[in-house]
């Protein structure tokens, strides 16, 4: 168990991707809180949404990815608190999501960004910000659909929450 | 009655609430009118199961007799649900469905609000977390109802009368018992007079854009309005929702994935 540490264990879950946007991983996505090494390895994550179907297959994952590395009793506990918010995705994060089509959200989270819309959203693909909402709502609960006005792409845009 | 009691009940019913509204919302999927509407019906209602499921796994570790998540939606009958009527009702039209949500979300939003500086930590931070949904969520469900009622007469008249229709249901949030005022005190919660004042208002400035006018000018809560959730009467159609939904546990127990 010595041999372990918590930087190879953070280097491991960085290799579980996310189910619903598999270009990233659940550290890029910012729901890993915490990782305790004792007599054994407590892996911590916060759920994006209360909802949100995809909680108990990441835990799934990350049983998995640690048993394949040979922590077999490795435990995964669920925290709420503080709550996730999209500020939590990493910079790595937002630039994979860029690449994947998907617009990364646009500022910091709020009250105020959920209150008032308005804002313009840049095009992954050309980078415009000549952009029109399509719909509040997309694939996920997390995202919205977008259009741009300039090379006429639909695109998902990652709501800021 | 304890405070520990009361906090018991008191988040039975956040869950009752959720679980219910869900529930309707469920009903609802595949019969919007548009996509866009299918899309952010059904995101609802998976919010709505989440936080239900937060609120009954917390109240199953307060009450320690080994009840789960499952136990108090399955398995509790009618009775020993404890939600407000006006999420029970049926779901009517699109227009019945985004004035409910509106006035039902305008008091939630508010409670939970509340709720995150209250004094029992688990509950604050299952506030703090559904609060972020249910923001998002009335947003969106004021955006329509100030497009139907500012809209064609026909729209306008259609939810001038759904109005009317739930209006005599949100006198209910605001009749607070023993438990309400128990969580008020003991644990910092929110106070029903304040809060009846703040939901006016927020209710009043939305009902506005969408010209509409709030129909009982006087809003005495003793006036005619309908309450029994809290204690546990139900209207009619609450019996339907509930073997709906519990059938598959009721016909196969234990039943599982």
């Amino acid at each position: 168990m010595s041999a372990v540490t918590k930087e190879q264990v953070f280097d491991w879950l960085s290799e579980v991707l996310d189910p619903e946007i598999p270009v990233l991983s659940i550290t890029d996505l910012g729901i890993v809180r915490d990782v305790v090494i004792d007599d054994r390895v407590t892996v911590t994550l916060t759920p994006t949404y209360s909802g949100c179907p995809a909680t108990e297959v990441i835990e799934q994952s990350v049983a998995h990815a640690l048993r394949d590395h040979g922590l077999d009793n490795a435990t995964i506990k669920r925290t709420l608190s503080p709550p996730w918010t999209t500020d939590w995705i990493s910079e790595e994060g937002r630039e994979k999501l860029r690449q994947y089509g998907i617009a990364p959200p646009a500022e910091p989270a709020g009250k105020r960004v959920l209150l008032d819309s308005g804002r313009s959203i840049a095009c992954p693909r050309c980078e415009s910000t000549k952009t029109s909402l399509v719909s509040e709502f997309g694939s996920t609960a997390c995202k919205a659909s977008y259009r741009c006005e300039a090379c006429l792409e639909p695109f998902e845009y990652f709501k800021c929450i | 009655m304890t405070g520990q009691d009361a906090l018991l009940s008191y988040i039975l019913r956040l869950g009752d609430n959720a679980l219910v509204i869900g529930q309707r919302m469920i009903e609802r999927v595949t019969g919007e009118p548009e996509l866009e509407e299918e899309l952010a019906n059904a995101n609802f209602a998976l919010d709505y199961i989440g936080q239900a499921r937060m609120f009954y796994a917390y109240a199953g570790e307060l009450e320690g007799k080994g009840r789960g998540e499952d136990d108090f939606a399955y398995l509790r009958d009618g009775q020993e649900f404890r939600n407000f009527l006006m999420v029970e009702q049926p779901n009517g039209h699109f227009g019945d469905a985004i004035v409910r949500q509106v006035l039902f979300e305008s008091f939630y939003l508010l409670q939970l609000e509340k709720l995150i500086d209250c004094a029992d930590t688990r509950l604050a931070e299952i506030a703090a977390r559904a609060v972020k949904e249910i923001r998002y969520h009335l947003r969106h469900a004021s955006q329509w109802l100030i497009r139907l009622g500012d809209g064609t007469d026909e729209s306008h008249e259609r939810v001038n009368t759904s109005l009317g229709q739930f209006w005599r249901y949100a006198g209910e949030f605001f009749h607070g018992d023993d438990v309400d005022d128990l969580i008020a005190q003991e644990f910092d919660g929110p106070d029903l007079v304040s809060l009846a004042r703040s939901w006016r208002a927020s209710v009043e400035s939305v009902l506005k854009q969408a010209t509409l006018s709030i129909p009982d000018d006087t809003f005495d809560q003793t006036a005619f309005s309908k309450a029994g959730g809290r204690a546990g009467m139900h209207s009619e159609y609450f019996g339907f929702l509930i073997a709906e939904m519990q059938h598959l546990q009721r016909a196969f127990p234990g039943a599982n994935w």
